[in-house]
């Protein structure tokens, strides 16, 4: 770390100014879907072990397919898979709105501001929406 | 002496910064957002479609040429984004030395044991044995 400290003519130390960051900005949307677009890129990276735990339980053999379909199945493995599903297209859209940006478009408030609803709603709405299908894949309600 | 007016900033990145890259993390990063997002659409359809089934049955999707084909692109091409992406959030965050070289190696580590593996996993699930 660089050194924040000064010391005045007496010799005193004296903290250097640090320019405002973040606590001094009311929280907005695109703010905060900024952080969103980090937090479920690094989910989804340690997600990948449950891919790759899948993939290798399939080339195992039965039994390690059992075990991990088992553990998909419970509660707990549900509600990763959820989220994960979520974290997946949230990450996806928001990348495609970062694609838009990379374009030099959508910067206007009210564009900004539509495009992160847009991704928001999507990523929720394409969630539950695949959520349902696999349901009705899986055998529908039994 | 100021430069004339028709040399381009091209000029000052043929020397392509002290990293010697240039832009060129930015753009992978681009490239690999890209072919994710046809790439992670292969991935949901495959997914669903293997929703229920049997372990055998699950084998021979999967091990088919044309999905071993999808997943391996799907994890190569996951597994250099992802890379790059915590490289990112890695030298953003983290600023002593000890620690940001501790990390760039975990990053590498991780990219290449999970990716490999994965790969591996198709592989043998293709050509059998």
């Amino acid at each position: 770390m660089a050194d924040y400290e000064a010391r005045t003519s007496s010799g005193a130390r004296r903290p250097r100014p640090i320019s405002p960051h973040l606590q001094i900005y009311r929280p907005m949307l695109t703010m905060v879907m900024s952080i969103v677009h980090r937090i479920t890129g690094s989910a989804l990276y340690f997600g990948m072990l449950l891919l790759a735990w899948w993939l290798i339980a399939a080339a195992s053999g039965p039994n390690a397919y059992a075990n991990v379909e088992w553990f998909m199945g419970s509660l707990i493995g549900q509600l990763i898979l959820f989220g994960y599903t979520w974290a997946l297209l949230h990450h996806m859209l928001g990348g495609i709105r970062h694609l838009v940006w990379d374009t030099l478009h959508g910067f206007d408030p009210a564009d900004r501001e539509w495009m992160t609803v847009a991704t928001l709603v999507g990523s929720i709405g394409l969630t539950v929406a695949l959520w349902v299908v696999g349901y009705l894949a899986m055998g529908g309600p039994r | 002496m100021t430069e004339p007016m028709f040399r381009t900033p091209l000029r000052r990145v043929r020397g392509l910064g002290a990293a010697r890259s240039g832009t060129g993390h930015f753009w992978h990063q681009r490239v690999t957002s890209v072919a994710g997002v046809l790439l992670t659409v292969a991935l949901i359809v495959i997914v669903i479609s293997l929703l229920g089934r049997s372990h055998a049955a699950a084998v021979q999707i999967l091990g088919s040429p044309l999905i071993a084909i999808l997943m391996l692109l799907f994890i190569i091409n996951t597994a250099y984004h992802m890379w790059l992406g915590m490289q990112e959030i890695i030298l953003d965050y983290v600023h002593e030395d000890k620690w940001k070289f501790l990390a760039l190696m975990s990053n590498t580590f991780f990219v290449s044991v999970v990716g490999l593996a994965s790969a591996f996993a198709i592989l043998k699930l293709s050509f059998g044995v």
